[in-house]
């Protein structure tokens, strides 16, 4: 019985309502800017990976590889666009 | 007639009526052709209808050409305005509309479909396959590219042209500076034709992963599938950038949203910023497909493999990353601090290194060769010394704190068309000439041919070195005129001369084209140039399913290997095929989404609701449409292919 039931997905369910209400606290408690930001950003990049790797199953079929490779360069390119944008128009800027 | 001002002209002239009546006409000539010699059911279901990788292709091309020759007539314009000083043949307006449709119609609308006529008649065939992985989707991709086209390019004749420059920086492309529909123009033609690049990039990424040939693993596959493969991860990351880009721009100028005003919390620089993040990847995926056509035209007429394989791959893969990493460079006079711009300035220098190993890759597979002076070989050959003076100008731009220097004077724009046209346009004329008789049977006349080549090579110099000189002495870019005393007057004179050169022979490849058409001889081999990749391994022209057996690969070159080394390409019989059928609605789908563009563009917002719900039902037919392909049989192959082997 063990092997049917669905373990990885409710545990994974589980957390991603867990980072749900975690995110949503932010707005009923009365936290500075940069803390609610950090809040947000972390458990929306962890609940985007618990998304991909449990329910839309990245790295349970043959492509995983690249699969993966085209995830992490997906996020080099957004994090160096980002990054890049901020150095440029708002750290950067004299 | 109130309703009818709005398309009216806003800054009319003698050649835009001129022009609406040569449109005119021309439209009625096509009709009444196709009408009196009864090919509209032809063209329907051979080509409206095709999803057949070749004729998509084969269309790409033609309007490529159709666009080189509209983009050719605004330089040529540009160039008689500015040849001598305090010129009247364009006034500023007519000068800043012309400069902004040259851009964009050459990179957008000319460059673009020229690569994609290539990769997609030839990367099917080099990796074996019997069409790309998405047939009704490359279809789709074509016409959504040719409407965009179309759209951008009634613009002058209705309601007027974009006139804030190809990159259309805010605030000028905002609704205060530029009140005329022009930019919306822009921003809606450049969305449809996106829409169709990116999804050609999905489709070719699929294609090379999944449909390659038995024996062709990803270190064996021809160096132009290689090129075309990283050109379209290059597509696939950037474009959406210009998709999203292009949404705030019609926000900003439809429905008073200030995502790059200038008040109210909006940024305009963020629009300069957003462009070149996708606008610095965009001219690699220009160059990476030459790349390859270089290198396929390089080892066949030096009669030599192809030297440094594996670090030619890498080279473009480290290309194709680090085009996301330079941006900044196009804008270092921005305000950004030394900080900044120094990184970009290094990441700009560091891509000089893979493609110095490129260029030393190609000389190292000339050392020694057997050297074949073809047409194409020509436009290679020309290609190394005229892209390095264009390279060695481009580190000099790369240097931050003289760029302050030459920002926005002809130096840069010397600069860019040093690069792109050896590196985009030889190419795809070599390309071109090197894959013609695979597309039409028929060779192109190499004496004629050669003759254009020169008249290109030296006209292209005549016209843009010159720019060099004047842009270090002040000459700024995108101004209509200039007084005597600058002094900018011969040097400007000689660069209109060269100008014409180079219209004599883009004329000649024209005149090649007819001549050939008409006299060149049809009884060729399926290889004439005795070339190496999979694609000589089937007839000329090539039928529907391509290759009538699988072939089996064993290496880069195995149609060579099948020549010169007794390997054996097609094992088997031949079986039944199975082939996608023909559709009507990617072409269906694209007219109603350029009414849709034309109604945004007006802000009509009534046929804007109505095609966009007719969007949605084109998409909602292909999602309940039961559509199994069709086999061709085995009699019928047998019969092809010993018609096309004339037996």
């Amino acid at each position: 019985m063990m092997e049917l039931f669905p373990r990885k997905q409710v545990i994974g369910f589980g957390f991603s309502l867990l980072l749900t209400a975690i995110a949503l606290a932010v707005y009923f408690f009365d936290l500075s800017f940069t803390a609610g930001m950090t809040i947000l950003l972390v458990t929306a990049f962890v609940q985007a990976a618990v998304q991909l790797v449990v329910f839309m199953h990245a790295g349970e079929t043959g492509d995983k590889g690249s699969i993966y490779t085209n995830i992490y360069y997906s996020l080099a390119i957004a994090l160096v666009t980002v990054f890049g944008t901020l150095l440029c128009m708002i750290w950067g800027y004299v | 007639m109130e309703f009818f001002e709005r398309f009216a002209i806003p800054h009319p002239s003698a050649p835009i009526y001129a022009s609406m009546v040569a449109i005119g006409l021309t439209v009625i000539a096509i009709v009444a052709g196709l009408t009196y010699f009864k090919k509209w059911g032809y063209l329907w279901r051979e080509w409206l209808t095709t999803v057949d990788h070749k004729r998509i292709g084969i269309m790409y091309l033609i309007s490529a050409l159709l666009m080189l020759f509209r983009g050719g007539v605004d330089a040529i314009m540009m160039r008689s305005q500015t040849a001598i000083p305090e010129n009247t043949l364009l006034d500023a307006q007519h000068y800043n509309e012309v400069f902004t449709t040259h851009g964009i119609v050459m990179i957008i609308f000319m460059a673009m479909p020229f690569i994609y006529a290539l990769m997609n008649f030839v990367v099917p065939l080099q990796i074996g396959a019997r069409d790309v992985a998405f047939p009704r989707l490359n279809a789709l991709s074509f016409w959504l590219f040719f409407m965009g086209a179309m759209l951008f390019n009634i613009s002058f004749v209705i309601g007027g042209s974009p006139d804030a420059g190809w990159t259309a920086y805010f605030p000028l492309a905002g609704n205060e500076f530029s009140t005329s529909v022009g930019t919306n123009y822009y921003a809606l033609a450049l969305q449809i034709a996106g829409l169709g690049t990116l999804m050609s990039g999905i489709n070719f990424i699929v294609t090379i992963l999944k449909m390659r040939a038995p024996g062709i693993t990803l270190m064996k596959m021809p160096m132009f599938t290689w090129s075309a493969l990283t050109a379209n991860v290059i597509v696939v990351f950037a474009f959406p950038v210009l998709t999203v880009a292009l949404i705030m721009m019609t926000m900003d100028r439809l429905f008073g949203t200030h995502f790059f005003a200038t008040t109210n919390g909006g940024m305009d620089m963020l629009w300069a910023n957003l462009f070149w993040v996708w606008g610095h990847p965009e001219v690699y995926i220009l160059i990476l497909p030459a790349f390859g056509v270089y290198s396929e035209v390089i080892s066949t007429f030096a009669r030599r493999n192809l030297y440094g394989y594996k670090s030619m791959v890498a080279s473009m893969v480290g290309i194709s990353f680090l085009s996301f990493l330079v941006w900044t460079h196009h804008f270092f006079t921005m305000g950004q601090g030394a900080l900044t711009n120094s990184i970009f300035s290094v990441t700009t220098m560091a891509i000089a290194i893979p493609t110095g190993i490129k260029i030393f890759n190609w000389l190292f597979t000339m050392w020694k060769g057997k050297i074949e002076f073809t047409v194409p070989m020509l436009y290679a050959v020309g290609f190394i010394p005229i892209f390095t003076i264009g390279g060695v100008t481009g580190v000099m731009l790369a240097m931050a704190s003289a760029d302050y220097q030459y920002h926005n004077t002809m130096f840069l724009v010397a600069h860019f068309h040093y690069t792109i046209i050896p590196g985009v346009v030889f190419a795809m004329i070599a390309g071109l000439t090197y894959w013609w008789p695979k597309m039409f049977g028929f060779m192109l006349n190499e004496r004629i041919g050669k003759w254009a080549f020169w008249f290109i090579a030296i006209s292209f110099n005549v016209t843009f070195f010159p720019m060099f000189f004047t842009g270090l002495d002040g000459q700024a870019r995108r101004m209509y005129t200039y007084s005597e005393a600058t002094g900018f007057g011969p040097l400007n004179m000689l660069s209109f001369i060269g100008a014409l050169g180079l219209a004599v022979g883009f004329a000649l490849i024209a005149y090649n084209v007819y001549y050939s058409t008409r006299y060149a001889s049809r009884n060729i081999s399926a290889d004439p140039w005795d070339a190496r990749t999979l694609e000589w391994a089937t007839q000329s022209p090539v039928p529907a399913y391509n290759f009538a057996i699988t072939p089996q690969a064993n290496s880069s070159e195995a149609f060579w290997d099948a020549k010169k080394k007794g390997h054996e390409l097609f094992k088997g019989e031949v079986q039944k095929i199975h082939m996608p059928s023909n559709s009507g609605v990617p072409f269906i789908m694209s007219c109603i989404f350029f009414i849709w563009g034309f109604s945004f563009v007006f802000s009509l917002w009534i046929p804007a609701i109505l095609a966009t719900i007719g969007i949605f039902i084109c998409m909602a037919q292909r999602s309940f449409e039961r559509d199994p392909g069709y086999y061709i049989s085995v009699k019928e192959i047998k019969e092809t292919e010993s018609k096309l082997r004339g037996a």
